[in-house]
């Protein structure tokens, strides 16, 4: 699905990524996992198109995009959800909505109709909520409205930037639990995440990213049963184990 | 259904205030009825620019006066000097010019208007495209200085150039003829249908405007003004749509720069003067800023009161001290905040 390979970004001279090499497979949880400063966000823009890269290679889907502006990308079919949610605050839950099917234009009334009920089935209390500005919402609320807009573009690929930040610890289980059911569905996730723990726990495999560099990779399990993991992002010492 | 209610009212306003006018003998009004329709034209496309795609501009007397001046211009230049060159008889051929007379008789070789029409707008569309492109990479208080940076270069030019009649502006410019019986100008008989040319203009433009709103398009524009990144990411061009709605209001501009100039039958420096720009923003901030129809009402009504020279010579004074006041208790503008809410309060009290 997507595949990366000696990719390098920056900001300026800031050299941020460090020929980074990584792939999803269709259906597949990927996370993405390292502490602050690691690169995460900005291996997102790079993918996104909102940062250019400066060497590499980023192929979705068999065709380069490292190229392509932002927009287009949206358009072959790769969804971000925002660090921060950003959704559209002055306007209303299904304006967002709607908004999010922004590159499905060609569909009829009754498709965009029909997608909206899908994703107010995926998270009921945006059907509530559906009149409301989404500026009002709560975060929890609006993690799951920034999720549902960017599957209002039926996207082969979303990508997740920290989902949990700023929840509380029963609405991140919540939002896990649909990162799950979207894989259930047969999305493909690449998941970005500061809570190592939990996002190897739903992840198929894993990525371990430190100062622009990827330093360790495996199935997820295997990644969360790795002393050096353990250490440096779950926050165990080794000896208690 | 709803969306139309709005543009009924305004035709049947329009028709209504003729109406009136015609009754009680005071046709005088319509006068500064017309011109407050054009200069209401301006403030909507601005508050497109502004309160939808959240673009602040402070320039937009620029882009009026470039299209009032180069109509102005090209329509009262005598051209018979350079009656030979190639360009001149292209144009001539193509029944772009017409001949008249000036004051002591000589013939004289002006371009027709409809040419200057297009010329005026296909030089603003230019010019609407040069300055945004590298301008609208700018937010916030960075964009309010450079498209000030631009007034202030439109203003100066006219004011220094002999080409544009430097403090005098242009005088004597001719009657638009649109087309066979209807002519913009400022002449008596033409009272009544210069008014609703200019109205039928504004209701074309609103319809134009509420239509573009409540398309894809307008709730791109709305999600730019909100997140930008976040817009881009859900595969929205924000560069071309910020760029096509700056061009778009500052087309709107032009044209009712060039209209009221043929109806004014000349045009001053002090229409691309920097308070100009301000008094379009400070009447777009008044209607609300994403409302095009308090946009309208509140330009039409501050327009007019102007024009009836109300604020004597305060009316640069009054104009930025209303920008003070709405920024600081009405953000919302004056419509957003009086009306529904004080109706809702109303009603609750009722019950």
């Amino acid at each position: 699905m997507l595949r990366i390979k000696n990719l390098e970004a920056g900001y300026g001279k800031l050299r941020v990524l460090k020929r980074i090499s990584l792939h999803v497979n269709p259906g597949e949880i990927v996370t993405l996992i390292g502490a602050n400063g690691a690169g995460k966000t900005t291996l997102l823009s790079t993918i996104t198109g909102l940062v250019r890269a400066t060497a590499g290679e980023i192929v979705l889907k068999g065709q380069n995009i490292e190229t392509l502006k932002a927009e287009k990308i949206v358009f072959r079919g790769c969804s971000l959800v925002p660090e921060g949610r950003q959704v559209f605050a002055t306007m209303s839950v299904r304006e967002n909505l709607v908004l999010g099917s922004y590159v499905q234009h060609r569909q009829g009334k009754e498709q965009l109709r029909e997608g909206i009920e899908y994703i107010y089935d995926l998270f009921p209390v945006l059907r509530e909520r559906k009149a409301q500005l989404a500026g009002t919402l709560s975060g929890g609320e609006q993690q799951m409205l920034a999720m549902g807009r960017a599957l209002m573009a039926k996207p082969a690929l979303i990508m997740l930037d920290e989902p949990s930040t700023g929840l509380a610890p029963l609405v991140v289980k919540n939002i896990f639990r649909i990162i799950e059911r979207l894989r259930e569905e047969g999305n493909t996730v690449l998941l970005i995440e500061q809570n190592a723990k939990a996002a190897l726990k739903v992840a198929d495999r894993g990525y371990v990213l430190e100062t622009g560099k990827i330093i360790l990779e495996g199935q997820a399990d295997e990644l969360l049963a790795n002393r050096d993991v353990q250490r440096a992002y779950l926050g165990r010492d080794v000896k208690e184990n | 259904m709803k969306r139309h209610l709005p543009l009924a009212l305004l035709v049947l306003t329009a028709i209504g205030v003729q109406q009136l006018t015609h009754a009680t003998g005071t046709a005088f009004y319509l006068t500064p009825l017309t011109m407050a329709a054009y200069y209401s034209l301006v403030i909507v496309g601005l508050c497109l620019l502004m309160g939808y795609a959240g673009q602040i501009s402070l320039g937009h007397a620029g882009f009026f006066a470039i299209g009032g001046y180069l109509s102005a211009m090209l329509t009262t230049r005598d051209l018979t000097p350079y009656q030979d060159n190639p360009v001149l008889v292209l144009l001539d051929k193509l029944g772009c010019t017409v001949t008249g007379q000036d004051m002591f008789g000589g013939a004289v070789l002006h371009v027709h208007p409809w040419a200057a029409f297009a010329c005026a707008i296909l030089i603003t569309i230019a010019v609407a495209y040069g300055i945004g492109i590298p301008v609208l990479k700018l937010k916030g208080h960075y964009l309010a200085m450079a498209t000030l940076g631009f007034g202030i270069i439109v203003y100066r030019l006219v004011l220094a150039s002999p080409l544009f009649g430097e403090a005098d502006g242009i005088s004597e410019v001719p009657a638009f003829p649109l087309f066979p019986g209807l002519a913009v100008s400022g002449g008596f008989e033409s009272r009544v249908s210069n008014y609703y040319l200019a109205w039928g203009m504004v209701a074309c433009a609103m319809w134009l405007l509420a239509n573009l709103i409540h398309s894809r398009v307008g709730r791109a524009l709305r999600a730019i003004h909100g997140a930008e990144d976040a817009t881009n990411a859900m595969g929205v061009n924000t560069a071309r749509y910020k760029l096509n709605t700056f061009v778009i209001s500052a087309v709107l501009a032009a044209v009712a720069g060039i209209f009221l100039t043929h109806y004014n039958g000349g045009i001053g420096p002090s229409e691309a003067g920097i308070m100009k720009s301000v008094r379009y923003v400070a009447i777009v901030a008044i209607g609300g800023m994403a409302n095009l129809w308090g946009a309208l009402v509140m330009g039409s009504l501050l327009n007019i009161m102007s024009l009836r020279g109300m604020f004597g010579s305060y009316d640069d004074a009054v104009f930025g001290l209303i920008l003070i006041v709405i920024m600081l208790f009405a953000p919302r503008g004056l419509l957003g905040l009086s009306l529904p809410q004080g109706l809702k309060r109303l009603l609750k009290r009722g019950e």
